[in-house]
């Protein structure tokens, strides 16, 4: 098979693959909601409520395409595409296993793994802020500007110690690729510790969780959808498929940001001690990596959902102290202490 | 002491009681309209009354109350009596009320303070000055009964929309109302 | 349209000053009330609460109907605890016929009041987490709201606006398996106000959005006429159950907590420690209803058409928001003169610009879901 073949078949099955976690997680977040609040949670759309994803999808599909008359129009159209088509664009980049051998051809399971990596994934999230302030101002409503503007103050600013965290990774591990930061975790270090990201970066890793959570606009940093407070911020006057797509790249987006993580901090694909990869064969090791890729990223999927129905929400002002006094000097007292470790150690 | 009598010792002396009723352990003073700001200074700061909370303000309507004394005179006299003005019987006393409710919370005694407010006087000072706690209370008593307040900040109507034509509360005034619409204007 | 809003209209002209209209319809779950919130940015210059949506005309209507026949209008104005608007009520009128109540009348007013009281601080302290973003407390202390309800539907078969009690004492007993309902209830309560401590108390997040939020003096609280947990969240211990006992409250043993600030957090705290004062108000009370004889009498001797003689009385108990009082004039006739209701909340809303200004948009929020402001109380 060409390259070009294999590489539309990676395409075509990461979207979906994508698609699909972000449907299945609107479930587990409401079920998860329900378990953790005492209730059921929604279990009337066939058994443990499996198909409410699908009716809801079903919902917003079916409803009617309103643009509100003092909209602009373009704005508030472009607004929601802005958000969730870097979402999908962004794990392009993110690794979902080791390789595997189809047909005598050793083929990768990451769509492309270009040497710029994770930048690629910042600067594709920056985009991400684009749709947020465009459908914030486009929707011409109070609460939607005031919501946008909350919004795209808090991605702004928590991109900063975000990219401080992910500069100490490349200190570490010398390349922005992940896939070559995952082949790096392999093995253990000082003996007992796995090669993990968390053990060499264990300030970085919680500066990236922290960070991450504010760029996905989750709990306790959902300040821009409060919906006591502003009614809905950004999204106040979408309805239907358009904001259909702001609550897909949200959930696409944790996808994402949960792929990184573990690409990054949490081993990818290896297991503790054990090297899988040269026990099992080539097709098998393939099949074993992405499972366990994804039952790592589904851990961390939960953790959002967990944290989400835990914690109060911040306030503005406390969001952005956090951001900008707390977290940026610990991201740059990181990066200053991973370079004097490699600077002794090496 | 009881506080009758603390409350006859305080204000008697500068001639501000017009009444004082007790009924089922509440005492009741009436003091003139004019002296409310002065009655309520000094219940407030002689320290052997110290009423400094101001619990309650509300307004009454005494007009069926005259209505009903009417009655009994009529029947007595046995024969068909045609209709008279009131005013021609002599003067009857204010219409309006103003209560205040007052409390001493260190020694937990309470304490009626009333004033007459007569139909064509209808204005009382306000207790703002004193009490924050008479906002509100006097903006419905203006809203529901149409008694003004000199001195409050902001006499605006409370829970009936600002052009309301009328003071409900008072008893002339129809349970079922008079139809009062509220027409909106959107700008355009 | 409204003179309020024309007035902060022509201030917004002035400056950079934004009008922010809070309601009446709002995700905020406190019922119908508006708040016009001029803002700098994000912090508030002036806050103009404008009430009267639910403006029924209680006290007109309770001029032409009958003492009995007012009971249910009681009911609906605080609708989260509606037993002890009745209780006050009936209370006013008793004590304007000089009606003594029976004792075990007086125990199972008690009893009902005091797990109103719970019931009522569980929605505020719940709404107080969602408005904030913490969902689940929420949850938990409703599912032991709904035990409560049941109690309540058992008893006289409503669960919100149970028409408690009558003029003279109450109407019926207290059904045959209370005590194992309240068996199963009092651990219930106490856990879930556990985990909802657990969750909140000590949360970092919670305490930098409630400590020093709408902090409020003592001398301003008792100025603008507060009662209740916001007064007492200001460092005044008053509490009409210990000052003014009525009901045999001197009785029975328990606290009044006390808080320093009068912020969000004292009054969430002065809430938390009511609930569990109040649990041990209902066993201490039906300790005290187990040792009356199975026969003793529930209502005093009132005859069937209620006139009391003329005369005008205030009569005012703690209910879960403060003091809950009635002001009841009568002319002899069957018909209540005058009825005066005077809302705590209504004390405590006036104050809403003071509580609030300098404070951000946020904690707006919070300081109008810890004052428990109740739409069918202030408008009546």
């Amino acid at each position: 098979m060409d390259d070009w073949l294999i590489a539309i078949i990676k395409v075509v099955c990461i979207w979906v693959w994508v698609l699909l976690i972000a449907v299945v997680m609107t479930w587990v977040e409401r079920r998860g909601a329900g378990m953790m609040q005492d209730r059921p949670g929604p279990n009337r759309a066939g058994p443990f409520g499996l198909f409410q994803p699908i009716a809801d999808g079903i919902k917003l599909f079916t409803k009617e395409e309103i643009i509100p008359l003092k909209a602009q129009k373009y704005l508030y159209i472009l607004g929601p595409l802005l958000f969730s088509l870097p979402a999908f664009s962004a794990y392009a980049v993110v690794p979902f296993g080791d390789k595997i051998i189809l047909g005598g051809k050793e083929i990768i399971l990451q769509v492309s793994d270009v040497n710029i990596g994770f930048l690629f994934i910042l600067a594709i999230g920056s985009m991400a802020v684009y749709g947020v302030i465009l459908g914030g101002w486009g929707s011409t409503n109070k609460y939607s500007i005031l919501g946008g503007l909350r919004s795209t103050a808090q991605m702004v600013s928590y991109e900063v110690p975000l990219g401080l965290a992910l500069l100490a990774v490349v200190f570490v591990y010398g390349t922005f690729s992940l896939r070559e930061i995952s082949l790096a975790q392999q093995g253990t270090f000082l003996g007992i510790l796995p090669n993990w990201g968390i053990f060499k970066q264990p300030l970085g890793f919680i500066l990236f969780i922290v960070a991450s959570y504010a760029e996905a606009n989750r709990v306790p940093f959902d300040l821009p959808e409060a919906e006591s407070e502003i009614v809905a911020g950004y999204h106040t006057e979408y309805g239907s498929m358009r904001l259909g797509l702001y609550l897909f790249g949200e959930y696409v987006n944790l996808v994402t940001i949960s792929g990184v993580i573990v690409a990054l901090y949490f081993g990818s694909w290896h297991i503790p001690y054990i090297d899988l990869g040269a026990y099992l064969g080539p097709v098998l090791w393939g099949i074993v990596s992405f499972c366990i890729f994804f039952l790592k990223v589904s851990f961390f999927l939960w953790l959002f959902v967990w944290v989400r129905w835990t914690l109060p929400r911040f306030r503005y002002d406390q969001v952005m102290g956090l951001g900008w006094r707390a977290l940026i000097p610990l991201a740059l007292f990181n990066i200053f202490i991973t370079a004097l470790f490699i600077q002794l150690t090496v | 002491m009881d506080l009758k009598k603390r409350v006859e010792e305080c204000l008697g002396p500068e001639n501000l009681i017009v009444a004082m009723t007790e009924c089922q352990g509440d005492l009741s003073v009436e003091v003139p309209k004019r002296s409310i700001l002065d009655v309520m200074h000094l219940l407030r700061d002689t320290p052997d009354l110290s009423f400094n909370f101001l619990s309650d303000l509300l307004g009454m309507d005494n007009l069926d109350l005259y209505k009903a004394k009417k009655k009994p005179k009529k029947k007595a006299e046995g024969e068909a009596v045609e209709e008279e003005e009131p005013k021609e019987k002599g003067p009857l006393p204010p219409r309006f009320e103003v209560v205040y409710l007052l409390l001493c919370l260190e020694r937990n005694e309470r304490l009626q303070v009333k004033v007459r407010v007569p139909e064509d006087d209808m204005e009382v000072d306000s207790l703002n000055s004193m009490w924050k706690a008479s906002d509100w209370p006097e903006r419905e008593v203006f809203d529901m009964y149409g008694i003004r307040f000199k001195g409050h900040p902001n006499l605006k109507r409370l829970l009936m929309w600002d052009e309301f034509p009328a003071h409900p509360l008072r008893k002339d005034y129809p349970l079922e109302g008079q139809g009062e619409e509220r027409h909106l204007v959107y700008e355009e | 349209m409204n003179q309020a809003t024309s007035q902060i209209g022509q201030e917004q002209e002035l400056g950079e000053l934004v009008t922010i209209n809070i309601g009446p319809s709002h995700p905020s779950m406190h019922g119908t009330l508006r708040i016009i919130t001029l803002t700098d940015g994000e912090s508030i210059v002036k806050a103009d609460p404008e009430i009267g949506y639910l403006h029924r005309g209680v006290e007109k209507l309770g001029e032409s109907l009958t003492y009995h026949q007012f009971i249910p209008i009681t009911d609906r104005l605080n609708y989260c605890s509606a037993i002890p608007n009745n209780v006050s009520y009936e209370m006013a009128v008793e004590k304007l016929m000089g009606i003594e109540v029976p004792e075990k009348a007086q125990l199972i007013r008690v009893i009902m009041m005091e797990l109103a009281r719970i019931a009522d601080h569980q929605v505020c302290i719940g709404i107080l987490g969602v408005d904030l973003g913490a969902f689940t407390p929420f949850f938990y202390l409703i599912i032991q709201r709904e035990e409560i309800y049941e109690i309540f539907e058992w008893f006289n078969g409503a669960r919100l606006t149970n028409t408690f009690g009558r003029i003279g004492g109450v109407d019926a007993d207290l059904p045959d398996d209370f005590e194992e309902r309240w068996e199963e209830l009092k651990p219930n309560v106490r856990k879930a106000n556990d985990e909802t401590e657990k969750l909140l108390t000590h949360n970092r997040i919670w305490m930098d959005r409630t400590i020093g939020v709408s902090a409020f003096s003592a001398e301003d609280a008792l100025n603008w006429g507060f009662t209740g947990p916001c007064l007492r969240a200001c460092g005044v211990k008053r509490d009409l159950r210990k000052d003014e006992p009525y009901c045999m409250y001197d009785r029975f043993n328990f606290e009044v907590p006390v808080g320093k600030n009068g912020d969000v957090f004292d009054r969430y705290i002065v809430r938390m420690i009511e609930m569990e004062q109040s649990l041990r108000i209902i066993d201490q009370a039906y300790k005290l209803y187990k040792e009356m004889p199975a026969d003793a009498p529930l209502m005093a001797r009132v005859p069937k058409v209620i006139k009391p003689p003329a005369g005008e009385v205030y009569s005012a108990l703690e209910s879960p928001n403060g003091e809950l009082g009635f002001f009841v004039k009568s002319d002899g006739s069957a018909n209540p003169y005058r009825i005066r209701i005077r809302p705590p909340c209504y004390m405590v809303f006036q104050a809403f610009h003071d509580l609030v200004q300098g404070e951000m948009v946020a904690d707006l929020i919070a300081c109008l879901s810890s004052l428990n402001v109740i739409a069918g109380e202030l408008d009546r």
